[in-house]
């Protein structure tokens, strides 16, 4: 397949915690006034070998979202780093089960095939920050039929294979995948790239195709949230700093295992 | 019928499968004793089966051949498929390693129905409700699982893995499984051997010496290197590590790594994140050093040192060389 690789990159907003949540009061949603929303790092990464892709291959990467028109914000951070175009399938992501988004995604890749944009190579993350699924990914190569490999770290396309490395159970495997394809990247293989001044002024300027869904979501199955049980600490402090060499060679030997 | 896709290396069933076919038995135990039947896929010693047996596995399906050689994503699912039909499985599972969610994934979109991720607990058969890990382990999902078959795969290292107290009967039988020529398309083509022998003495390791993001870089490992030397240990590395590449994926400690019970485990620069935890938790003694004395893993230890790795570990190196010299 000669010509440019046009890349789709899915990602999701997502609320920015590490360590401790909160949950909100119906027990339905992270709670995330108090620490707002980002892109997670499967996804930055993503958005980077999509760029580097499509510039190497002479093409554009299209990024998309499904969920609240918020979402914009985490359309726009991909669009300063080198996406030049945008689509928010507006829903409210309460709604959204992993197969619903599949779903929706497929229909923005087959609506613009129609319209004569085609993606050799859709990008997402291996699995996302919030709900973690871990199928979003292979649920839309399902419904597009094409070929999907998961949690890659890099990617390279020539004459319309994409060569991907991933860490495999007994070391790095390499794939080899005609395009067009679906591939979902795992954080670490490539270093996600800072928006520039004019990367920023572009990105305000891209219209967001906003588009509504095209069928009611069976959703996720959730109940609830919970919280894991609280720890209360039991730790004995043996001191601060390397002062506390000592203590803990002394502990060491009592243990038993200092020699 | 309960069905577990069992991922295996040279020698048989790998820990994580042995986990969720340990899951799959308390499961089956709720449910009236329904069986619980594996799938192999690839090359496996012959031994599986009386492992899995020991297990409590009662049928052992196989596929193999030069089509299995490699790992397909959807050729395995092709045969989860069989194996399922074969079974007439109303649940099937896998371990939440890379394979295990990307199988079971490929098998939940071919008959459409849901899967969940990281399944730490179950709370009710009819509806069946599971509960688990996201938002990075910091919150569990209750779900419910309305389907059949029920398709979910069970968190790295959340159970403990144990033989069956009645041992199956871990009959062995073959699989012929169609395949379509697009599910060998994509397949791997080679993989990097990487020496892993360092997994094995991590997991048996009287001592070990995590290190994680305090480390600060791939330069940041002198020091615990060097103690986990002093103290005949292994280096253990949380994933964060890994993913930047600053160390290799079989120094790590957690759900998508190994799992150790080490007599001390000395953790620097690690928050105790829960997939962390999943890896280290049997260790008998933990000793974290960390600058957080609020990060979770410096309050679940038993003892704990307040300050910076680069300044307290080569402390405590130089007092063991100065003991050791008699100083
Ligand atoms: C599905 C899934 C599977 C996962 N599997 C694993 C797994 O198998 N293993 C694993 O480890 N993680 C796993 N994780 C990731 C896990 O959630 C955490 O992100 C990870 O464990 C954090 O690594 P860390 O503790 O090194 O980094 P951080 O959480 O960033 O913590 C760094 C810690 O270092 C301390 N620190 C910083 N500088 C210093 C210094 N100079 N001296 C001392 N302390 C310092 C900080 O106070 C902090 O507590 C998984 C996550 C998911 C979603
Ligand atoms: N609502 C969404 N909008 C766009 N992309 C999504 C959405 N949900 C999931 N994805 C993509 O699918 C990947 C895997 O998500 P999941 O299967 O839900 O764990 C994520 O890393 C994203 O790239």
């Amino acid at each position: 397949m000669a010509g440019p690789t046009n890349v789709l990159v899915c990602v999701k907003r997502v609320p920015d915690v590490s360590g401790e949540v909160m949950l909100t009061e119906d027990g339905q949603q992270v709670d995330a006034r108090h620490v707002g929303f980002t892109l997670s790092d499967h996804e930055s990464c993503a958005v980077e070998l999509a760029v580097q892709v499509a510039q190497a291959g002479g093409g554009e990467v299209t990024v998309v979202s499904v969920g609240a028109a918020e979402s914009v914000e985490q359309i726009r951070s991909a669009l300063g780093v080198g996406c030049s175009a945008a689509v928010l399938v507006e829903a409210d992501p309460a709604c959204l089960g992993p197969a619903d988004v599949a779903l929706e995604i497929a229909e923005v890749v087959r609506d613009h095939e129609g319209r004569g944009t085609s993606y050799d190579l859709v990008l997402l993350g291996n699995d996302a920050a919030d709900s973690g699924d871990f199928q979003v990914p292979v649920r839309l190569a399902h419904e597009l039929g094409r070929p999907v490999v998961t949690g890659i770290k890099t990617a390279t396309v020539t004459d319309g294979l994409a060569r991907l490395r991933a860490d495999g159970p007994d070391g790095t495997e390499t794939y080899e995948v005609p395009l067009p394809a679906v591939v979902s990247v795992m954080e670490g293989g490539v270093e996600p790239r800072y928006p520039t001044i004019s990367g920023r002024m572009t990105a305000k300027k891209v219209e967001v195709e906003t588009r509504a869904p095209s069928r009611e979501p069976v959703g996720s199955g959730r109940l609830k949230l919970t919280l894991p049980p609280p720890t209360r600490s039991t730790a004995q402090v043996l001191g601060e700093g390397p002062g506390a060499a000592p203590a803990v060679v002394d502990l060491l030997e009592q243990l038993g295992v200092a020699r | 019928m309960i069905l577990v896709y069992v991922e295996t290396t040279a020698d048989g069933a790998d820990e994580v499968s042995l986990e969720t076919i340990t899951f799959a038995r308390s499961l089956s135990a709720a449910g009236g004793g329904v069986p619980v039947d594996a799938m192999v896929v690839g090359p496996a010693p012959d031994s599986v089966a009386d492992q899995l047996a020991a297990h409590g596995v009662r049928t052992v399906y196989r596929a193999d051949g030069a089509d299995f050689e490699r790992f397909s994503g959807a050729a395995t699912a092709r045969a989860v498929l069989a194996a399922r039909e074969a079974a007439g499985a109303v649940v099937v599972t896998a371990g939440g390693t890379n394979r295990g969610n990307e199988v079971l994934a490929r098998v939940a979109s071919q008959v459409e129905v849901p899967m969940a991720a990281n399944v730490v607990a179950f709370e009710g058969l009819s509806p069946f409700v599971v509960v688990r890990q996201v938002v990075g382990g910091a919150a569990l999902e209750h779900l419910r699982l309305g389907h059949r078959p029920a398709i979910f795969t069970v968190a790295g290292h959340a159970v403990e893995p144990a033989a069956a107290e009645t041992p199956g009967q871990g009959s062995v039988a073959p699989l012929e499984v169609a395949l379509d020529p697009a599910d060998l398309a994509v397949r791997v083509v080679s993989v990097e051997k990487q020496d892993d022998s360092g997994a094995d003495s991590l997991k048996s390791a009287r001592v070990v010496v995590g290190a994680g993001r305090g480390a600060g870089g791939p330069d940041g490992f002198d020091g615990v290197t060097e103690l986990a030397k002093l103290l005949g240990g292994s280096l253990g590395v949380s994933r964060v590590v890994t993913s930047l590449g600053w160390r290799p994926h079989h120094e790590q400690v957690g759900q998508t790594g190994s799992r150790i019970s080490p007599e001390v485990y000395i953790p620097c620069g690690i928050s105790g994140a829960i997939q962390h935890w999943a890896g280290c938790s049997s260790s008998k003694v933990i000793l974290a050093i960390n600058t957080d004395p609020e990060a979770p893993m410096m309050t679940k230890a038993t003892y704990a040192v307040v300050g910076d790795m680069h300044e307290v570990v080569p402390a405590i190196n130089e007092e063991i060389h100065r003991r050791r010299a008699g100083g």
